[in-house]
């Protein structure tokens, strides 16, 4: 099906070759490079002088233009203003427009560039941002004049949250400040201590005057003292952006196509690259399968495909796989959780609010999100703490946030700091993109371990879940709370309130209780040492297969012998079954009676029962112990919830 | 990665992001370079078929040999083609080629109108449309998912940010959205890429004997060949290189008021 023949000399063109590939041997038939740039800065730092210097100094304005336009402004007795050079371009009249993220092209001896974004216009932000987004590096006016204004530190704030390192500062309008040396030199000392606390490493500053050239395609006679490259040598100098080499493959599925006998999978290669025979694993679902072909059409046939590719692949094993899954090589897959840290900085009208839900787009995966957790807001043009009235938890239009993000579902992400494609996302609000956020690293746990098993057992091929990836998937690992204790020592209550609190906090949680169990499961058995210790062992096996499935299984039972515990203790793994023993004196038992049944075994009407006519063994080694005649309710349920946080974060499952 | 199959690749990702997204999706062909590139790149997203339909709004005043050429390409490249018409318009005779019109007025009805009555009749709420940004200033400030209000108005005040490849797939019942997977290419990067590719494109775009070419293709009474001797490919790759003139420089309808065009686009024309 591959369609190359359809192509080859089609009878209306004239003077085609043969299909030419990758032709960029040749210079005169290389295609041209461009390199995209976004210009930034205070309103009235002269940008938009900036630009229409820029573009008449590298030839680009058609012939006639400038004396056309001045002749128009001595008309007019107008002085002429670089700054509407460009509007009067655009738009081939005089009136001002706003300007959208227009683009506008220029070309050095090295290259053609793109201004993505030329300035002039209202609701800057949000086109910066777009513009910025999109651009391979950035220049940043300043007034030399003015000196730093709150947007001069805003857009270095953003341009680098944005992922923009190609970054000049010019120094603008130095005739205003008489050509000084020491004023620029103030202003860089200003700015480069902003930008370091940021972590932004500047290319350079240069000091211009765009309303006289100065510095930008010529070095100005006016600053003799500047030994510096010009701005077009230091656009010269910008690389325009490549995908690293040597990354961690992640290829996010963008669709699967049955167009005919194929069934490929869509998708960009977003970091590493990847080749025919590479065993595969795909988050979420953690299926494994090997590439069997790359798939392109009309190109020649190649066995790999590197990072930036639109490709497609199929597989030797079909498996079940959709939009949203990201394929990466089993021993470096991404992290995969419902948890993460984030910065923030928010677009939209209506504020990021705690409390609401909203949409996470990453990569391809789409999840329903909240914020879990608000760190702080930033006003990101001073990097101070924004203080909020006391309950209102939101990040605002233009303010960075530095949250916590839970999402629905767990995504399989990277921090921005080891791979960029993966690590970022937007926040759609309704029908629209709002804000967008990068992914701080943090200890989130790995799952290499899983993937290390492996090569050892079949795990992956059989479709198993292992306890830890469930561990991953809920943000904590199933185990058996065994409340053991006499009648009246206050278990149910602590088991009931116990689930609620870890249903709360977003933790599966299952209370298997004694009067349940007794007239179901075990509506056979009776109060014999026999019947009790079958009673025990069946409740074991259940609480166990509940802890297999990743929940938190709290049992309620007197169950008053050791080794009918020490049985079920050993029916699980180390460290999964948490003996609680609730302890309180026969005599509070005896007065709170909430059943009657003391006063009934006192009387005799019930036999073998626990404390009154029937032993108790106390645990030896329990791992927590409830005095219940001291501790609340609420008291015993939060020691027990700390142990937990505390037993998780030691197996790194809690984040 | 050499700088075309750069945007090869965006263009890709975007047409697939789109195909994901919207149910029902179609595609303008205008038979241009532009356009011709733009299924020749959605061939390539979907390793050679094409899963869309392909809308041409014919104003019956194309120039013949265009009609000739959508005709066959159809064929021999298997295409689904719809060919929308504003039949009321043309019935009752008020167009421009009529003398009962303006330019501006026609392009209003036979295309603007003409597109949105096709648009409606098959509820599609995704348009891949082949505009560059730096064809004319208006598509200029165009984002690659461009939102159309119910009445098919831009409001090209208020775009959404785009960023990072994450675009406005959400969007009201009863408004659609345009795609514009070409909109960082330019007029000398199509050419490039057709040589590359080898893309058969109509020979109206090549000098004739009389040192004439068109560089743009619209209806045959409003637009007008250039002076060029570029007989081939290269020619017009090397001709673009040193040009300072601007692409629609042979379309007359751009040049009837200031504003003409930008009118139109926010209208809804494409």
């Amino acid at each position: 099906m591959i369609a190359t023949k359809i192509v080859r000399q089609a009878p209306h063109s004239r003077a085609l070759g043969q299909i030419n590939y990758m032709d960029n041997t040749n210079g005169s038939s290389s295609p041209s490079e461009q390199l995209k740039i976004v210009i930034v800065g205070h309103v009235d730092h002269g940008k938009s002088t900036f630009v229409g210097r820029l573009f008449n100094d590298t030839g680009s304005l058609p012939e006639g233009k400038l004396e056309q336009l001045q002749k128009v402004s001595e008309r007019r007795g107008v002085p002429f203003e670089w700054a509407n050079l460009m509007d009067a371009l655009q738009s081939e009249r005089d009136q001002n427009i706003t300007i959208d993220t227009a683009q506008i092209w220029f070309q050095t001896k090295k290259r053609q560039y793109v201004i993505i974004d030329a300035p002039g216009h209202k609701e800057f932000l949000k086109n910066m941002v777009t513009g910025a987004a999109n651009a391979e590096a950035a220049l940043l006016l300043i007034d030399a004049h003015e000196g730093v204004q709150e947007n001069s530190r805003r857009h270095g704030y953003l341009l680098n949250l944005l992922g923009i390192r190609q970054i000049a500062v010019l120094v603008n309008k130095m005739d205003l400040e008489n050509y000084s040396e020491a004023r620029f030199k103030q202003i860089e000392r200003e700015y480069r201590q902003w930008l370091s606390s940021i972590n932004v490493e500047p290319k350079l500053f240069i000091p211009i005057a765009a309303k006289h050239g100065d510095n930008i395609a010529t070095r100005s006679a006016n600053m003799p003292w500047w030994s510096g490259p010009t701005v077009l040598e230091t656009l010269d100098e910008f690389k325009v952006s490549e995908r690293p080499e040597g990354q961690p493959l992640r290829f996010p599925i963008q669709d699967v196509y049955r167009f005919d006998d194929r069934r490929i999978l869509a998708g960009r290669v977003e970091a590493g690259a990847i080749k025919v025979g590479d065993r595969l694993i795909f988050a979420p679902t953690n299926k494994t399968s090997t590439v069997k072909t790359v798939e392109r059409w009309n190109a020649p046939p190649q066995m790999s495909a590197q990072a930036g590719e639109s490709i497609g692949i199929t597989l030797t094993e079909q498996i079940f796989v959709e939009r949203g899954a990201i394929a990466a090589l089993e021993v470096a897959p991404p992290y995969e959780l419902s948890k993460f840290k984030a910065r923030i900085f928010w677009l939209g009208r209506q504020p990021f609010r705690k409390g609401k839900r909203y949409k996470l787009k990453l990569g391809t995966q789409e999840v329903e999100c909240e914020i879990e957790h608000l760190e702080k807001v930033i006003d990101a043009s001073t990097l101070a703490t924004v203080t909020r009235e006391a309950g209102e938890e939101y990040v605002g239009r233009h303010e960075v946030g530095e949250v916590t993000l839970r999402t629905r579902k767990p995504v399989a992400f990277d921090a921005i700091s080891e791979i960029i494609p993966t690590g970022r996302f937007v926040i759609v609000d309704g029908f629209d993109v709002s804000g967008g956020g990068i992914i701080v690293a943090d200890n989130y746990p790995r799952r290499t371990s899983d993937a290390l098993h492996k090569s050892d057992n079949i795990f992956w091929s059989q479709g198993k879940v292992t306890a830890s990836q469930r561990a991953l998937r809920n943000g904590h690992s199933g185990c058996i709370v065994w409340l053991t204790g006499l009648s009246g020592s206050g278990k149910s209550s602590i088991a009931t309130e116990l689930e609620r609190e870890l249903f709360n906090l977003g933790k599966h949680a299952y209370v298997l209780d004694g009067d349940n169990i007794r007239h179901g499961l075990n509506s056979d058995l009776a109060f014999s040492p026999e019947d009790r210790k079958e009673n025990i062992r069946r409740i074991g096996e259940v609480a166990k297969l509940f802890a297999d499935a990743g929940v938190i299984a709290v049992t309620s039972f007197i169950s008053p012998y050791r080794a009918d515990r020490e049985l079920v203790r050993k029916m699980v793994q180390e460290g999964e079954f948490i003996e609680v023993f609730v302890n309180a004196p026969l005599e509070v038992c005896e007065q709170r009676d909430p059943k009657g049944l003391y006063a009934k075994a006192r009387a005799n009407e019930i036999k073998e029962f626990t404390g009154i006519s029937a032993p108790y063994e106390a645990p030896e080694q329990p791992e927590i112990v409830l005095p219940t005649d001291k501790l609340t309710v609420g008291e015993s349920v939060t020691r027990i919830v700390e142990y937990l946080h505390v037993q998780d974060e030691e197996t790194e499952i809690s984040i | 990665m050499d700088y075309l199959s750069k945007l090869e690749n965006q263009s890709i990702y975007i047409m697939r992001e789109a195909f994901n997204k919207f149910e029902n999706l179609a595609m303008l062909w205008s038979i241009g370079k532009d356009s011709t590139v733009l299924l020749w790149l959605a061939r390539k997203a979907f390793f050679g078929h094409v899963p869309f339909p392909l809308v041409h709004v014919d104003t019956t005043y194309k120039i013949p040999s265009m009609i000739e050429y959508r005709d066959r390409l159809v064929r021999d490249w298997n295409l689904h083609l719809i060919v929308g018409k504003n039949e009321a318009v043309l019935k009752s005779g008020i167009t421009y080629p009529n003398g009962k019109a303006t330019r501006v007025e026609c392009c209003g009805t036979l295309k603007k109108d003409g597109l949105k009555a096709v648009l409606e009749k098959h509820h599609f709420t995704g348009v891949i449309v082949g505009v560059r940004r730096d064809e004319e200033p208006t598509r200029a400030k165009e984002r690659y998912f461009s939102p159309r209000d119910k009445n098919m108005e831009w409001n090209v005040e208020d775009q959404p940010p785009e960023l990072w490849d994450q675009f406005k797939t959400d969007f009201e019942k009863g408004t659609h959205i345009r795609i514009h997977p070409l909109l960082h290419w330019t007029e000398l990067n199509i050419w490039e890429y057709i040589e590359r590719e080898n893309i058969p494109v109509i020979p109206l775009y090549f000098a004739n004997g009389k040192g004439e070419r068109y560089r743009s293709l619209g209806c045959a009474p409003c637009t007008f060949p250039i002076k060029s001797s570029a007989k081939n490919v290269r020619e017009i790759i090397e001709e673009l290189r040193h040009t300072k003139t601007t692409e629609r420089s042979g379309r007359a309808q751009d040049k009837e008021s200031e504003d003409a065009f930008e009118k139109l686009r926010r209208d809804g024309y494409m």
